[in-house]
């Protein structure tokens, strides 16, 4: 009987492998940025010991704040996004290096990457928590919807590319989208939370699919109006896409009831049709997809990101041998296409799978989390992140037609940088809130206590 | 929540599996048709930057190598001898394409040819830059020389074959062009100089050697005197030739251009003399299919020289009675390249046999393994070789004694034929010279055509002008 004694299971931290893991990222990266200086001009570059000095000390400080405040957090998500961040520098180094002068997009992205950690210590070390979030479901929900709609705003708004995505505010400028990513998986989560068991389960059943109340239809109609002003607004597909998406997904996980998700997919079909019939921009995006050949001049973009991946292919003409820069954007929307390139298809596919790596561990720490709050939102946020990355490799490799997102940790751009870095940190704060041993009493065992007084008594 | 979250779990691993389907996708079944997409930059930079193997001439003159260059594409083609090579080499450009032999041996020259791959893996496991094959062409530096030195300025063309073998001695093609300005790296500076020369009047990129056909004018009545001799005539035969023929059929009558000397005289004095009334007869005489079948078996109607896109000359369809008079001079329809009239000419010295022209001889890989041997090859028996004979005889009186005098090389024996024709009374008329030497063992056959000559409407201004440049070429062979 004694041997029966309650064990509480304390999981292994895990620190060690963390730091092991990140070691290697950074080894990789570096090698890979000394590569490029390497086989494009010959010699290492000035500058490199400065990269390497700051990539390091980025890396350092990131693993000492979740040794520090969250011991207990998901050993693979950080490496993870040192690797994919620190492949995204070179990427964006080797195509600087295609202008002479070279440009400085790598020096801005590191500075971004700095700004980007910073942020993720602050939620690791400040926030620690994610269960006080469910407290600000409006604020944080009304700042995400006026975010994502700010663009539109006369004056405050600017279009890049055929996209209205971007506030400017003097030299700044900014995609509020990424922002407001962060801010609705969180609003979402804590809203659907609260609502669950009434859009759970009051319904009807109709084929063997339980249909909600008209009146709870609501919220999903919102969103479907704020995703189809998106769309013919701010002409931007995957950002429409990657919102209905989350928060059709997340009315599922939330309800356990597969009528919602097939409303949504309805209701994307029809705004997507809609879209299709009323916009050339969305028209000329799926001719792009389907016969990017039959106009070269218009479809260029695709098709040099086409033939840059050929070029490339199995293996990649390796780093800083490559041509990306003919592709347009290759160091923000076609990132994907330049790692094609230079590391070939297996390289790109390893970059995959590496996303696969982050959303696999965010499911999983969705799946263990024990409140329905920080389940909801892990499940959200990788959710989004997989459907982005999806949808933007999906793209660039065209199994989809083309949409405007940036590449998780990777393209270009602060705004996207930051918000993504959020995004794994709060990853790392709900895996720590749930593989932290419950600070629980020990029961009394009575024979124990008995025990000791017998000892106690000599 | 954790049966949703699975599903949704599998969904994002049914996108992360689409993803990398796709991609493997791509890889097999995209990337070939993608890089042979022309509009791709990288495949045409990498081409231009390749370490392109030579042509070369006379076994060792480079009539275009590859050098070193410092900027982008690491190597540069050159053109050593500027124009006097083009219509052979013609040009390789950045987006221009390429013509002529760097054209149809591209695959070889660049080394992407079936042949070389397993040189290049070996290259590549050795980490050898990969260098494309040469290819040996079967032209003789000093005849080429010699041919366009005598052409001058003049505009026109001379071709020089081997009657034993077929073989390209000399090709030239004048006005021509500078193949380095259009191979330039600075590409627009060769664009520029490229639409320039598309666009220039005098046509210099245009092969007229082997890709133009002209009237042939007097030097078509060799396939004539052919075609009477398979006939049953002989050089004494006797054949009527008044001052004018009045052509069947029509008002028309034909004059000589020159006294023929007689009103019945022999063959051999009607092609010493350049009779047109004479061969007109003999024409008429012979009739239509027979001086085509003649024709065709000197290779009229079919394309030569596949490698410069040779053109195929023409003996019309379809004749009456006063068509096949002209026909018979080379007038009418009658139309023929300088290498085709070169070739007939061949063809007698070789005894009737016509060996099929070719201009390259041997493809080697970097490693000087011959990859592609080309061997001599008769097209066809034109004559029999009695008949042959007897019109080389004919051909070396019209040197010795008639209108082609100006190509008479001392101590060797010359048969020739001259020709003046025009296409359009307006227009200048264009003086030919076809020959051979030397008789008993020919070592060469020479076409040349002098277009927009300033001469008399006779032959003896076309031997004037057109026979002392295949002389000189001869002269240079022997």
């Amino acid at each position: 009987m004694r041997d029966m004694a309650p064990v509480a299971v304390v999981p292994r931290k895990r620190r060690g492998v963390e730091l092991a893991l990140i070691i290697f990222a950074l080894g990789l990266a570096l090698g890979a940025y000394a590569l490029v200086d390497l086989n494009v001009t010959g010699e290492l570059s000035t500058a490199f010991p400065y990269v390497a000095g700051i990539c390091s000390l980025v890396a350092a400080l990131a693993h000492i704040a979740v040794r520090w405040r969250l011991p207990y957090a998901d050993p693979v998500i950080l490496p993870c996004v040192i690797l994919l961040n620190g492949l995204g520098l070179v990427m964006i180094h080797r195509i600087d290096l295609i202008n002479e002068p070279p440009l400085n997009g790598a020096r801005q992205q590191l500075i971004w990457t700095a700004l980007g950690v910073l942020m993720f210590i602050l939620v690791v070390t400040w926030l620690n928590d994610h269960r006080p979030l469910q407290g600000f479901t409006y604020t944080i929900g009304l700042a995400g919807i006026v975010l994502l709609l700010l663009p539109l705003v006369p004056g405050l708004g600017t279009e890049k590319f055929g996209a209205q995505i971007w506030i400017q505010v003097g030299p700044y400028s900014f995609q509020p989208a990424e922002a407001a990513k962060v801010l609705l998986a969180i609003a979402f989560a804590s809203y659907l939370v609260e609502k669950r068991d009434v859009l759970a389960l009051a319904g009807y059943r109709v084929l063997g699919i339980d249909l909600p109340r008209a009146r709870d239809l609501g919220p999903i109609l919102v969103m479907w109006l704020i995703s189809l002003a998106i769309l013919v607004w701010q002409r931007d597909l995957g950002t429409s896409l990657l919102f209905f998406g989350l928060f059709v997904m997340m009315l599922y996980v939330s309800t356990e009831r597969a009528g919602w998700a097939v409303l949504g997919t309805l209701l994307f079909a029809a705004g997507a049709y809609f879209g299709y019939l009323n916009f050339s921009h969305v028209r000329r995006r799926v001719g792009a997809w389907l016969d990017p050949f039959s106009d070269f001049d218009a479809y260029y973009q695709v098709i040099a990101a086409q033939f840059g991946m050929a070029w490339g292919g199995l293996l990649g003409t390796g780093l800083g041998l490559g041509r990306p820069g003919l592709t347009p954007l290759a160091r923000s929307d076609f990132i994907a296409a330049a790692i094609g390139e230079e590391l070939g298809m297996t390289g790109l596919m390893a970059v995959i799978m590496i996303y696969g790596l982050i959303v696999a561990r965010g499911l999983r720490i969705a799946l263990q989390c024990r409140e329905p709050f920080g389940k909801l939102l892990a499940t959200g946020l990788s959710f989004a992140l997989a459907l982005q990355v999806f949808t933007i490799i999906g793209g660039v490799t065209r199994l989809l037609p083309l949409t405007g997102l940036t590449t998780p940790f990777m393209s270009q751009g602060g705004s996207s940088l930051i918000c993504n870095w959020i995004v794994a940190g709060l990853l790392l704060v709900i895996s720590h809130q749930v593989r932290k041993p419950a600070a629980t009493v020990t029961p009394i065992n009575p024979d124990l206590e008995q025990t000791q007084l017998v000892k106690a008594g000599v | 929540m954790n049966k949703p979250i699975r599903r949704v779990a599998f969904v994002a691993m049914i996108m992360f599996a689409l993803l990398l389907a796709n991609g493997t996708y791509m890889i097999i079944f995209r990337q070939s048709t993608l890089d042979s997409q022309p509009q791709k930059r990288r495949v045409r930079d990498a081409e231009f930057a390749q370490n392109r193997g030579a042509i070369l001439a006379g076994g060792r003159t480079e009539i275009a190598k590859t050098v070193s260059a410092k900027d982008r594409f690491k190597y540069q083609r050159v053109y050593p001898d500027d124009e006097l090579y083009a219509a052979i080499t013609g040009f390789y450009s950045y987006d221009r394409g390429s013509s002529a032999l760097e054209s149809t041996y591209n695959a070889q020259l660049s080394g992407t040819d079936d042949a070389l791959f397993v040189r290049r893996l070996i290259d590549l496991a050795t980490n050898k830059t990969p260098k494309g094959a040469s290819v040996q062409t079967t032209i003789v530096p000093e005849i080429q020389e010699a041919a366009a030195t005598a052409l001058g300025d003049q505009k026109g063309a001379v071709v020089a074959l081997d009657p034993k073998t077929g073989a390209v001695l000399a090709m030239v093609t004048s006005p021509s062009f500078d193949p380095n300005d259009i191979a330039s790296h600075d590409i627009e500076a060769a664009g520029k100089a490229y639409d320039r020369l598309a666009s220039n009047p005098q046509h210099p990129m245009s092969n007229r050697a082997a890709r133009e056909i002209y009237p042939p004018g007097s030097t078509f009545k060799l396939v004539t005197a052919a075609a009477a001799l398979a006939d049953g005539k002989t050089p004494d035969s006797l054949v009527e030739s008044p001052d004018r023929l009045k052509l069947p059929g029509t008002r028309v009558s034909l004059p000589n251009s020159s006294d023929c000397g007689g009103t019945e005289i022999t063959m051999t004095q009607a092609l010493k003399v350049s009779c047109n009334t004479a061969f007109a007869n003999l024409g008429l005489e012979v009739g239509e299919d027979k001086l085509r079948e003649q024709a065709q078996l000197f290779g009229f109607d079919r394309r030569h020289l596949a490698d410069l896109k040779g053109v195929a000359s023409q003996f019309p369809d379809k004749l009456d009675e006063a068509q096949l008079a002209l026909s018979a001079i080379g007038q009418y329809d009658v139309a023929a390249s300088p290498l085709q009239m070169a070739m007939v000419s061949a063809a007698i010295a070789n005894d009737g046999v016509l060996m099929d022209p070719y201009i390259v001889s041997t493809v080697r890989a970097q490693d000087l393994q011959p990859i592609q041997t080309h061997k001599p090859d008769a097209l066809s028996t034109a004559m029999t070789p009695e008949n042959a004979k007897e019109l080389q005889q004919m051909m070396s009186v019209v040197v010795s004694e008639g209108t082609g005098r100006n190509a008479q090389i001392p101590g060797v024996e010359v048969g020739g034929k001259t020709g003046t024709a025009q296409s359009d009374p307006k227009r200048k008329p264009f003086a030919w010279f076809t020959s051979f030497a030397p008789l008993d063992d020919p070592k060469i056959a020479v076409a040349v055509i002098v277009e927009d000559a300033d001469i008399p409407r006779n032959d003896i201004g076309g031997g004037r002008l057109a026979a002392p440049i295949a002389k000189a070429t001869m002269e240079a062979a022997l």
